[in-house]
């Protein structure tokens, strides 16, 4: 290897992220399925490191989701863009960071269109007066929440009450990082490493004390494909290309599983249960799956939130025996219950998959 | 070129996503889609850009164009730094413009894309909506999702989210004036007239297949022929 042109593709990916001062866009996906972790976020950022992250009613989707499956034109997701970045400069910001992978790929090829073709941009910024009556303008920078976390990931470690590390052994806890396509493969410039060499996620773990684990398909896409889930028909796609990622990381015995994307994390959990429930094949300890966790419960597990605060479980794989090797005691009884501690019974059981 | 190629090329994403490819393949060997289904992005793009438009039509009507997962995995590999991925939705886009999806078995799910998603963006500010999202549909979700259904509220709440509740937060109720704002940006840009074109064209063939919308929907929902699948 040489050593200086590995330095040279690095400095290429080096990612400029603001240190504070961000409007806030929120995530379909994440907050349907780990409300929680946008609840983290917040309370990290604002409440722990004291930035100023601010949130407001009025965004709304990106649209992404209906412009991949093909629903909406390319202008119509266009000028909902240059929504949001009007309501980010109406309230006095400059910096932009979205919850959603999908979205920061739609974030970043918008303003890449912009640049090519001015004419567009142009055309986008009439039809944001003409539907919204909103100045048009433009982010300084555009980041992903995981980014902000990554930024923030010394001082995280700064304040930790647990680090990646197995209590039992000693050794650091062996983690898989799948990072969302959408963040860097189609402008590996905007993401921190690039598309070849990911780091965001990576920094994190290495960063709290984890080992990050290397495996052929590490790159390969969790098989959300849009419309390949969505439609019953078509989700064969999706579980056949989560199957073959933990086909090939299934050597490694990964502790767990850290994701940026919230999409991939729901199928990379959820996946586990079905290739489970249907072929008797499990991927974790004892007939158990692999944990799937977000950034931010990993985040917030590393500085001591309870873990039933992070949502952690609405996992379909259940994590009980990472806490365990982590050290991080939990309330059994205390699982399942309302905010008001009202009981609200317990989800079934696999048939398969030991939880 | 002729009308078909001229109509493409005023699409952006596909002057943005095709400069001059050279047919190595790469785009097939990494995709996803290729792996599973008949598919093969190479062939695409260069049907596209030989302008032939007999051919091009064969694939506005066919399948093979709805195979992709747009995961855009083809652009990070391609050494003319092509998009086949954006040739792809620019196919997709003039399909549908040109009412020839509803002639394919993967085309036609547009309908029901268009009807729950537009619906969700348009009646909540969201793609995916959880009262939207129920088990009976989505049993992969799991145990604990069918948990979480039963308890949608109470489970929310628990979580801090803030479903159809005013002010910020996770699932709020997005604000009458802003949904009013999507709608005008529908109208405006092409997405109302889409939504329209779709549904027509799904309520013909319902009819021509003798189905109700119900049973036209499950048939869309549920069944998939296995020519599609690249069996090895």
């Amino acid at each position: 290897m040489i050593y200086e042109g590995k330095q040279k593709i690095w400095s290429d990916y080096q990612k400029e992220i603001p240190d504070d001062h961000y409007y806030y866009v929120r995530s379909c996906i994440r907050q349907t399925f780990f409300p929680a972790s946008e609840g983290a976020l917040l309370k990290i950022t604002r409440g722990i490191l004291g930035r100023d992250v601010f949130e407001n009613e009025h965004h709304t989707t990106c649209g992404g989701i209906a412009y991949h499956t093909d629903t909406i034109p390319h202008e119509t997701v266009m000028t909902i863009v240059a929504r949001q970045f009007a309501l980010m400069h109406k309230h006095g910001y400059e910096n932009y960071v979205c919850s959603c992978i999908t979205s920061f790929g739609i974030y970043i090829e918008t303003l890449e269109t912009w640049r090519n073709f001015p004419e567009l941009e142009a055309k986008i910024a009439e039809n944001l007066k003409k539907t919204c009556n909103l100045e048009f303008a433009k982010p300084k920078f555009v980041v992903h929440t995981s980014d902000l976390i990554y930024k923030l990931r010394e001082e995280i470690a700064s304040k930790a009450k647990y680090k990646l590390v197995n209590v039992k052994t000693g050794q650091p806890l062996k983690v898989v990082e799948h990072i969302g396509c959408h963040y860097s493969k189609m402008f590996p410039s905007k993401g921190v490493g690039g598309a070849e060499y990911p780091y965001v996620l990576a920094g994190m773990v290495e960063a709290w004390g984890g080992e990050i684990v290397d495996y052929p398909e590490r790159r390969h896409c969790c098989g959300f494909g849009f419309r390949q889930y969505l439609i019953k028909a078509n989700r064969g796609y999706s579980l056949s290309n989560t199957h073959k990622k933990f086909e090939s990381m299934e050597p490694y015995e990964p502790d767990f599983i850290i994701t940026n994307c919230p999409g991939c994390a729901y199928f990379m959990d959820r996946w586990q249960y079905v290739i489970a429930e249907s072929q008797g094949k499990t991927y974790g300890e004892n007939g158990r799956g692999i944990p799937v966790l977000t950034y931010e419960e990993v985040a917030g597990l590393v500085l001591g939130f309870n873990p039933w605060d992070l949502g952690l479980q609405t996992h379909q794989v259940y994590v009980e025996p990472l806490l365990d090797k982590l050290g991080i005691p939990y309330e059994p009884a205390k699982k399942f219950l309302g905010a008001k501690g009202q009981d609200l019974g317990c989800p079934a059981l696999p048939t398969c998959l030991k939880v | 070129m002729g009308m078909l190629y001229d109509k493409l090329m005023q699409d952006y994403r596909l002057r943005e996503g095709l400069n001059a490819c050279i047919n190595c393949g790469t785009c097939t060997a990494v995709c996803p889609a290729a792996e599973f289904y008949k598919y093969d992005p190479r062939r695409i793009v260069d049907i596209v850009q030989s302008g032939d438009e007999e051919k091009i039509e064969e694939l506005l009507r066919s399948d093979v164009i709805w195979y992709c997962g747009e995961c855009m995995s083809c652009l990070t590999r391609c050494p003319r730094k092509n998009a086949p991925g954006l040739v792809i939705m620019a196919l997709r886009s003039l399909s549908i413009d040109l009412g020839y999806f509803i002639e394919s078995e993967k085309g036609r799910q547009q309908y029901l894309l268009s009807r729950d998603i537009c619906g969700n963006v348009l009646n909540y500010g969201y793609c995916v909506y959880p009262r939207h999202f129920d088990y009976k549909s989505h049993p992969e979700a799991g145990r604990v999702w069918e948990w979480e259904e039963q308890h949608m509220d109470e489970v929310y709440e628990r979580l801090g989210a803030n479903l159809e509740g005013g002010g910020p937060g996770a699932l709020r109720k997005i604000p009458d004036e802003d949904l009013a704002q999507l709608k005008k940006i529908f109208d405006l840009t092409g997405a109302t007239k889409r939504m329209e074109t779709v549904k027509e064209a799904g309520r013909k063939k319902a009819e021509e297949l003798g189905l109700t919308e119900e049973e036209f929907s499950a048939m869309l929902y549920e069944q998939s022929s296995p020519k599609h699948l690249n069996r090895k």
